[in-house]
């Protein structure tokens, strides 16, 4: 029997298979290099464009002329080739491929390392450099190593104020920085049922945290429920009795609000460890943390109140904003103080937007809190959104269980 | 193939944002990103990678998949890195660039000369002498050609 992993690749693991790839994209970011390394390749031609998707995301809209300069070219290519392309203030690349383009079964590239974020649709997703990419642009496909999985066994349901992400956490502290290097993680057992699309992504999300090039969801009800909304109509994967290399069990109810500590996303510790460290700035998005469901929870627990530190709120699509607009629930956002970025990145990359001074302290729903990643000096702790809602309300690390009564 | 260089010992998990800092990244001119090479870690370093071979712990190259982190190091003048593991991307853009990267364990004392011979599969550190795994027939076109750009162009 096979992994998810080895059937839609359809081969064993260890293997090399060479693969034509069912959707490929780049961002701002990457595109910039892929269209260099395409171009001196002197490929001429896209062998598949309408595969092809150039998302502007990372530095939008563009934070000097530099930046403008080589996202005018990028945007000037993109649409004389014919290719996908949503431009500045659309959303982040890996959450419109969520927004019904993914669908269970594909094998799918991004030049971006958090692209094993569609993993949650049952699709093979995986990260690749410019260079890659360019050849992929040139051929229509790409080879792989066919990778050994880990099975993480979810059980139970999430209790108290623990969400996705603390999980998320929880099995990369688990799993170690590169505890699952060259192998896929498969999510799988009677705790997936009840987590939602949102909740996958940002388990599907972190994978690339453990060193794993792909983060599996089989497809089911919930799948189907959600792609249904887009005019999809796919079938459901089941998981068969597969040999995983290593297995990790995880009980949800015993998961609670946790926070990663700089510089590593595997040096997990409770909230309560470290309740009342001062913050200079929430930040709430990424492709991690900045769905509607996000949203919806952070508003949930400010509503009525006012954030005592700078809160950056920054929506991961437009299509996550205008359902915002509509729910009322930006004004309630707003109406606590928070400080609402466009749809993007934002300061996740610490390019514009944002940015830590010094010595400056950040909560982030992101992924990554690696040294300077926000700003030279800054420094960045991880959390869920409940966590990053109850500690803007004091200015302090705060856990959501006494904020929300 | 054989490379040769000069040992530059690094720690474990040496992620891209180390290597190239993202506040670098939006430009076309190599010379930045050769300039800023692990400012975070060590201002100082940066003049210094020519011509080294840089020895590393586990996981190096983990993070973000940017492969201007692959290229900041070929455009410095290291000739190769080798780590007992690399993060897959890296490891990918890596011999797409045409840097050679070698999973091997082995023990780093900086300044050592070192020799890799990726065909034959021995590190030579120092005295000491290591068998690593051959890189693939395909790998190994990629890297003599310069990279996969290069690669892709003679094979036309
Ligand atoms: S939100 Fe952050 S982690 Fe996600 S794609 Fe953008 S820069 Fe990368």
């Amino acid at each position: 029997m096979n992994t998810l992993s080895e059937s839609i690749l359809g081969a064993r693991a260890g293997s090399y298979v060479d693969c034509r790839v069912d959707r490929a994209y780049v961002h701002d970011g990457t595109g910039v290099l892929t269209l260099e390394a395409w171009k001196s390749m002197k490929a001429e031609t896209i062998a598949r464009p309408d595969r092809v998707y150039v998302l502007f995301d990372h530095i939008v809209p563009a934070n000097n002329s530099v930046t403008a300069g080589l996202q005018h070219d990028l945007r000037s290519f993109a649409r004389e080739k014919g290719l996908n392309f949503t431009d500045v203030g659309t959303g982040i690349c890996h959450q419109l491929m969520g927004e019904g383009i993914a669908l269970p079964g594909e094998i799918i590239v991004g030049a971006d390392s958090h692209t094993c974020t569609l993993g949650a649709f049952g699709a093979f997703a995986t990260g690749v450099g410019a260079t890659d990419m360019a050849a992929i642009w040139a051929e229509g496909g790409t080879w792989f190593r066919v990778p050994e999985t880990i099975g993480v066994n979810l059980s139970g349901s999430l209790s108290g104020q623990a969400e996705a992400k603390d999980l998320a956490l929880t099995y990369v502290g688990r799993l170690t920085m590169d505890g699952a290097t060259y192998m896929a993680l498969e999510f799988v057992g009677d705790g997936v049922a009840a987590l939602s699309i949102d909740s996958r992504m940002t388990l599907s999300n972190l994978a690339v945290e453990t060193g794993a090039k792909a983060g599996l969801f089989y497809s089911d009800d919930v799948t189907r429920r959600y792609l249904r909304e887009y005019g999809h109509n796919i079938g459901v994967q089941r998981p068969a009795e597969c040999s995983y290399h290593r297995e990790l069990n995880i009980d949800l109810e015993d998961v609670v609000p946790v926070v990663a500590i700089p510089p590593r996303v595997d040096t997990i510790k409770p909230v309560a460890d470290l309740e009342g460290m001062p913050l200079d700035q929430v930040f709430v998005g990424t492709c991690t943390n900045g769905r509607f469901e996000d949203l919806a929870r952070f508003a949930g627990i400010v509503r009525g109140r006012k954030v005592k530190v700078r809160t950056l709120i920054a929506p991961s699509s437009q299509k996550v904003l205008t359902r915002a607009t509509e729910s009322g629930i930006l004004h309630e956002l707003l109406k606590a103080g928070c400080t609402i970025l466009p749809p993007g990145c934002g300061p996740c990359l610490g390019a514009h937007q944002g940015v830590l001074g010094e010595g400056e302290v950040c909560l982030s729903t992101a992924n990554r809190n690696f040294r300077n990643r926000m700003g030279v000096g800054g420094e960045i702790y991880l959390a869920s959104v409940a966590t990053a809602a109850a500690s803007a309300l004091t200015g302090a690390l705060e856990s959501p269980e006494e904020a929300v009564r | 193939m054989k490379i040769e260089g000069t040992a530059l010992c690094m720690g474990p998990d040496i992620d891209t944002d180390i290597i190239i800092a993202g506040r670098y990244l939006r430009t076309r001119d190599r010379r930045e990103w050769v300039k800023h090479a692990f400012e975070d870690m060590d201002p100082s370093l940066a003049p210094r990678l020519e011509g080294k071979m840089i020895i590393a712990g586990k996981n190096f190259g983990c993070g973000s998949s940017r492969e201007q982190a692959a290229i900041a190091l070929k455009e410095s003048g290291v000739k190769g890195v080798i780590a007992p593991s690399f993060a897959r991307i890296f490891y990918r853009n890596a011999i797409n660039i045409g840097l050679p990267v070698v999973e091997c364990d082995c023990t780093c004392r900086s300044g050592e000369p070192v020799t890799a011979d990726l065909v034959e599969g021995i590190v030579t550190i120092g005295e000491r002498s290591y068998r690593i795994r051959p890189l693939s027939p395909r790998m190994l076109d990629i890297l003599s050609a310069g990279g996969l750009v290069e690669h892709w162009r003679s094979r036309r």
